[in-house]
């Protein structure tokens, strides 16, 4: 299949029903047991700092690894998986000194899927789709790190742009089929990344669908950088997304209110992978697929969403569940709203048109 | 007005080309003081902010985006969406990079061709802004109103089809130029901005317009009385025109009704171009109006003559903040010390307010208000006094330490009573709601308080309040003890709470207006005892009289009750099937079909005005008070509509359901075999005597399994929401208590306007029963209808732990965000829940007391112990449980 053919088929699939995003990738290479030897693997065995914890940088010491981990989501059921490339921008890797290779590991990141996906689509007939991953990096744009200073800021909006360009182009020459700008907790960050990737398809002249999931923090039902779901919405509607949503922090239960939230204003699908519950006193996560399937069947006949995966704590197990759980159900009606002028800050505000 | 939507005010004040005070403040680095004038616009109604830091003499990049860096910090200011205002596009683009919400683009403009007018528009789109194109092209400023529509609609064309720009995210400023010039070819450029305004919005569909408004008066410069009517004359007809929006000192904009006519007329005539000579008319009385600047000025201003001590008590009295500070510093100049003016002009204003209070000449709306006007003196002055570093602010006349007890969120009440507190001088250190024992006593105890006040409204509150005043006796604590709010009352005070609290004084306060005398009674060192005793020797003899009156009791057994169960026919009856079982979840319900439903009457007694409404508003004691409260909250729901404040949920469910005794089974589907849930009922106990009456339960509306009929019960719950909370405690912490009053009052009638809304929706569409249902809204409030929707912890049924069961049943913590606490209270406060009826002959009722034969069934239909039981339904017994259980252990 070409890509123009995987992207018609994208479209078909979602018209049909409810798409499959597949689990953690983190939980998944943890339960591998790594070693330090491991993140290093015969290319960086004398690289000058510790690299265990590294987990983007195994796309290029131990791709077997992660191929491994997309062969059995797919196998569990998942239409799309996504690249492990969460921390792969060059800010993340400058943690590890391998801010340089951001561009290779996102690109090899990119193919290490592709493959899986392929083999896949090729044993089963069944097509499935490659997410790039863009991930927050470990920098806030509109956040002050310094609590006596609250204007500072430890990173810059075009920073960040340079650093996402990068990392979006990498995405595209490694056959991504879509670019996933994920776990969002300040949405100035994810702005950048929105010009980014406008940017990286002017360059590489291909355009991608764009899914945009942000990370509701906690129970107060905003973002860590204070917006409310509907102001997140606003402020990112412009990139006219394949499909916005939220991943991670929350369980399906204590997600489903903001979700919902979305659902109602939303004029595009909606998507939606959340952890396996809330971490337990030693930071695991203890709901089993039947429990974590449960609800998010229920979100899919209550017909709040149209792509659903897991996030921390998921496996394939859980995506298998999933899958059974939703595969009836119709997938969300998209609304048409009306036509208004929506601004927000932190709170959302619209104004109609005398 | 004719037209729909909602009009936007963009605040000006963070603007240095128009306020000399921020340029100043930005130029000296003072950026703390800046973002004060950015929270305060934000405070007064504006939408947007407007930041504009165009000024020669500054780095205009680096100052944008220090500032807006700042402000993000800062949630109460960056609630709102921000508008960035430059000439400069490289500033812009700072601005916009600092932004992660969607703001405004001010502006961009056709003044340099096509290429770059492209360019910027795909960044501005490419960032996620709006964006205001002035009527300016390669020509210049567009003033008639053709040129402005034709440049508007060239832009138009090339943002919608060349950039692809959504047309909604546009916004047209057709410029705003100055009129009464003198110069005779300007008479017209008011006329030209509504004009133009009109065909921009028939050409551009969904676009909107805006405009600065301060540009049309500025000849006037001097006089801002007349400045400013004229932007409120101006605004009303360009509001008219079409204009959505405009940047302005919302804080300064007089309402155009109170504009005197004479000068109103002046100004119209002007504006829109009515007569050669209405400059010079204009200008002859100008003078006249001539004032330092704000909306009353133009209409009473006679106070603002008097001394400053004279304008400060007129200030606290009406409740007016304009010219606190103003005022506060003339006072401070003056006094020997900044601590004088308290202890002087403020103490001697507040007196006259505590004066009015009490002599029944001032109520608590306008006391609250006063209240704000203190509060806003005593912060202006706080840093003088400190700064002099003598001691803090006058010594208070005692402190008190007010608390809604656990389990408890209910606190209107509470902080009205705090409010009066303060304004007649007691320190008032209040620890908020849900608040444990402990703390309450930890705090009373670190701050040397002189007095703990206590508030509930829910019934499981009473037991917590007599458990606070046993620890208070273990404590060795001998302070006195205050008890208020709905559910307390003289008679449980003296009977439960004063036996647990020997070592103090226990007093029950029935409404706030009676909190001072109270205080000031305990407080007053050689009355304290002698009042203390009055009213304990008071509420022994009521406890005893109650002991004596209950010995002729006379109660029915339950056996004997159910036997007169409601004799309800089921022969030829089929009860309704709901058109809508299951449960169906509403998420931002809109308000505005809520408003018209609010029941008026409950809200003004809130405020301790008694009387009917409408009447009050009129009435010769209370309409001095009642008018003005309804003003603001009018206002204030306006603004609750038009800014979207609350949303508002609900989830609304229906079971199968049979009729067991009095208790009923629901079923999880309509084949009726698995059950969902029990609901117990209560059964009145009174005798009946042989007349027509009854002996009901409400499982008497429920068709019992006998009868062979599928009958079905509804459940409830909505809420106004948390976001009103939320808004209220800014208000609170911003220092502005009446606000947040007045917002937790109208929640709380939202709330119960949307029960109401939602149960006629349930009789006409979702239980469908009666479909052709039309009542006025004086037959909703007398509930003139079929159907019945009693709620857990009321009369009918008493017991608030059915909501626990109720809540199960719809889920409906994770649909709606309401949650029960221990004593089952709901938060957020302003929620209502309940179960719907549909037998035609189902009616509201009162429990009355039950015998302890009833509660021991009842314990255990519910699989729980007596003791359980009497706890929570202690205001319901017809006995003392201690009593009757020594009386048991003796036999």
């Amino acid at each position: 299949m070409t890509r123009v053919d995987r992207l018609e088929a994208l479209n078909t699939l979602a018209a049909q029903r409810v798409v499959v995003l597949d689990g953690a990738m983190g939980t998944m290479i943890q339960n591998l047991k790594l070693q330090e030897a491991d993140f290093r693997g015969e290319r960086f065995k004398d690289h000058d700092r510790e690299l265990q914890g590294d987990n983007d940088i195994l796309n290029l010491s131990k791709p077997e690894a992660i191929v491994g981990i997309h062969d059995a989501y797919l196998e569990a059921g998942a239409d799309i998986i996504q690249t492990n490339t969460f921390n792969a921008t060059s800010i993340s890797q400058l943690d590890y000194g391998l801010q340089a290779l951001a561009r290779e590991i996102n690109r090899v990141g990119a193919e290490l899927a592709r493959r899986s996906a392929d083999a896949h689509t090729e044993a089963t007939g069944r097509p499935v789709f490659v997410g790039g991953g863009l991930g927050p990096t470990s920098r806030t744009a509109s956040i002050s790190p310094d609590v006596n200073n609250p204007g500072a800021r430890n990173v810059t909006f075009d920073a960040l742009r340079e650093a996402y360009l990068e990392a979006t182009l990498g995405l595209i020459e490694g056959g991504s089929d879509i670019i996933m700008v994920e776990t969002i907790f300040d949405t100035l960050n994810a702005k950048a990344a929105l010009v980014a990737v406008r940017e990286a398809f002017d360059e590489s002249g291909v355009e991608l669908p764009i899914v945009i999931s942000g990370t509701i923090t906690d129970r107060s039902g905003r973002t860590l950088s204070g917006q409310t779901p509907e102001a997140f919405w606003n402020s990112v509607r412009h990139a006219r997304p394949f499909a916005v949503g939220f991943n991670c922090a929350l369980g399906a239960k204590e997600l489903r209110a903001h979700v919902a939230e979305l659902a109602r204003v939303a004029d595009v699908r909606v998507s939606a992978y959340p952890n396996a519950g809330l971490p337990n006193e030693f930071g695991g996560y203890d709901e089993t697929p039947d429990q974590t399937a449960g609800h998010l069947g229920r979100w899919a006949s209550d017909g709040l969403i149209n792509l659903v995966g897991g996030c921390c704590g998921t496996t394939p197990d859980h995506i298998r569940a999933i899958a059974e759980a939703v595969k009836s159900a119709a997938p969300r009606t998209v609304p048409v709203v009306p036509r208004r002028l929506r601004l927000s800050g932190l709170e959302p505000f619209e104004i109609q048109a005398a | 007005m004719k037209r729909q939507g909602t009009f936007v005010n963009v605040g000006e004040r963070t603007n240095v080309t128009g306020s000399a005070r921020f340029r100043k403040l930005i130029a000296a680095d003072d950026y703390e003081a800046a973002l004060q004038v950015a929270r305060q616009q934000v405070e007064s109604g504006a939408a947007i902010l407007d930041v504009n830091m165009d000024e020669g003499l500054l780095d205009s990049e680096a100052a944008m985006v220090t500032f807006l860096n700042l402000m993000a910090a800062e949630p109460d200011i960056s609630r709102v969406p921000v508008m960035v205002d430059s000439s400069k596009w490289t500033v812009i683009e700072a601005g916009l990079k600092c932004l992660q919400g969607k703001g405004i683009v001010n502006s961009i403009s056709l003044k340099e061709g096509e290429a770059p007018f492209v360019e910027q528009a795909r960044k501005v789109l490419r960032y996620g802004a709006a964006v205001v194109v002035m009527a300016f092209d390669e020509q210049g400023q567009a003033e008639t109103a053709e040129r402005k529509a034709d440049i508007c609609e060239r832009a138009y064309r090339i943002l919608v089809d060349q950039v692809g720009f959504p047309p909604e995210d546009i916004i047209f400023d057709p410029n705003i130029f100055a009129v009464a010039t003198g110069i005779d070819e300007h008479n017209d450029y008011a006329q030209a901005f509504f004009e133009g305004t009109r065909l921009i919005k028939q050409r551009c569909p969904h676009v909107h317009v805006s405009g600065g408004v301060s540009n049309v008066s500025f000849s006037f410069r001097g006089n801002n009385a007349v400045r400013e009517a004229m932007h409120a004359c101006f605004l009303y007809h360009a509001i008219d025109a079409g204009l959505d929006m405009a940047i302005v000192n919302a804080g300064a904009l007089p309402v155009y009704q109170d504009i005197p006519e004479e000068l109103r007329e002046r100004i119209e005539d002007v504006l829109l171009n009515r007569r050669p000579d209405a400059t010079d008319r204009l200008l002859e009385i100008a003078e006249r109006f001539k004032g330092d600047g704000a909306k009353a000025k133009v209409m009473d201003d006679k106070w603002r003559e008097l001394p400053v001590e004279k304008r400060l008590e007129h200030a606290l009295v009406h409740g007016i903040t304009d010219w606190v500070e103003v005022d506060v510093e003339e006072a401070r100049q003056r006094a020997a010390r900044p601590l004088s003016v308290i202890e002087g002009p403020l103490m001697d204003g507040m007196n006259v307010v505590g004066d009015l209070f009490g002599a029944g000449q001032m109520f608590l709306p306008q006391v609250v208000k006063s209240a704000r006007v203190m509060k806003k003196a005593v912060a202006y002055l706080l840093p003088y006094i400190e700064a002099e570093k003598g001691d803090g602010p006058p010594e208070a006349k005692g402190k008190i330490v007010m608390a809604t007890v656990k389990g408890d969120v209910h606190d209107i009440g509470k902080n009205i009573v705090g409010v009066v507190l303060q304004c007649n001088n007691y320190d008032v250190v209040d620890l908020g709601v849900m608040v444990p024992c402990a703390k309450i006593l930890e705090t009373a105890i670190a701050e040397k308080a002189d007095i703990i006040g206590l508030s509930g409204l829910i019934t499981p509150s009473l037991d917590e309040m007599v458990y606070v005043a046993s620890e208070m006796q273990r404590e060795g604590l001998s302070l006195p003890l205050l008890i208020g709010g709905a559910t307390t009352s003289k008679m449980h005070t003296a009977v439960k709470i004063d036996p647990a609290y020997g070592a103090g004084p226990v007093i029950h306060v029935t409404d706030a207006s009676r909190a001072v005398g109270v205080v000031q009674n305990l407080l007053s060192g050689n009355a304290r005892a002698g009042y203390a005793e009055e009213i304990r020797a008071d509420y022994r003899q009521m406890a005893e009289g109650r002991r004596r009156g209950r010995t002729d009791r006379a109660r029915i057994s339950i056996a004997e009750a159910r036997a007169n169960r409601a004799p309800i026919d089921w022969s030829g009856y089929t009860p309704p099937r709901p058109a809508a079982p299951g449960v169906t979840i509403f998420e931002a319900y809109p308000v505005a079909e809520l408003i018209d439903r609010i029941d008026w009457q409950p809200f003004f007694t809130t405020w301790e005005l008694r009387g009917r409404f409408p009447d009050i508003l009129d009435d010769p004691k209370y309409g001095a008070a009642a008018r003005p409260l309804w003003n603001d909250a009018q206002a204030m729901l306006k603004r609750l509509l038009a800014e979207g404040w609350a949303r508002p949920c609900a989830a609304v469910g229906f079971w199968p359901a049979m009729a067991e005794g009095d208790d009923i089974r629901l079923f999880t589907g309509e084949d009726r075999a698995r059950t969902f849930e029990v609901i117990h009922t209560l059964r009145q106990q009174m005798p009946r005597d042989g007349g027509d009456k009854s002996n009901l339960a409400l499982a008497d509306y429920i068709a019992p399994a006998a009868t062979g009929l599928a009958d079905w019960l509804g459940g409830f719950v909505v809420t106004a929401g948390p976001e009103l909370e939320v808004r209220a405690r800014a208000f609170e912490e911003a220092g502005d208590m009446y606000s947040s009053i007045l917002l937790k009052a109208l929640a709380d009638r939202l709330a119960e306007a949307f029960a109401e809304r939602l149960h006629e929706r349930v009789r006409r569409e979702f239980w469908g029963y009666a479909p052709d249902e039309t009542l006025s809204n004086d037959d909703l409030v007398h509930e003139r209808y079929r159907g019945i929707r009693p709620a857990p912890g009321y009369p009918a049924c008493p017991d608030h732990t059915e909501k626990r069961t109720l809540f199960k049943l719809l889920d409906a913590e994770a649909a709606t965000g309401v949650s029960l606490t221990e004593s089952c209270a709901m938060w957020p406060a302003s929620s209502v829940s309940g179960f719907y009826f549909s037998h035609p002959e189902a009616r509201y009722f009162g429990l009355g007391r039950i015998e302890r034969d009833q509660v021991e069934d009842y314990a255990r239909r519910k699989g729980e112990t007596v003791e359980w039981v009497e706890k929570w339904l202690a205001p319901s017994l017809a006995y003392d449980p201690d009593e009757e259980r020594a009386r048991r252990d003796a036999a």
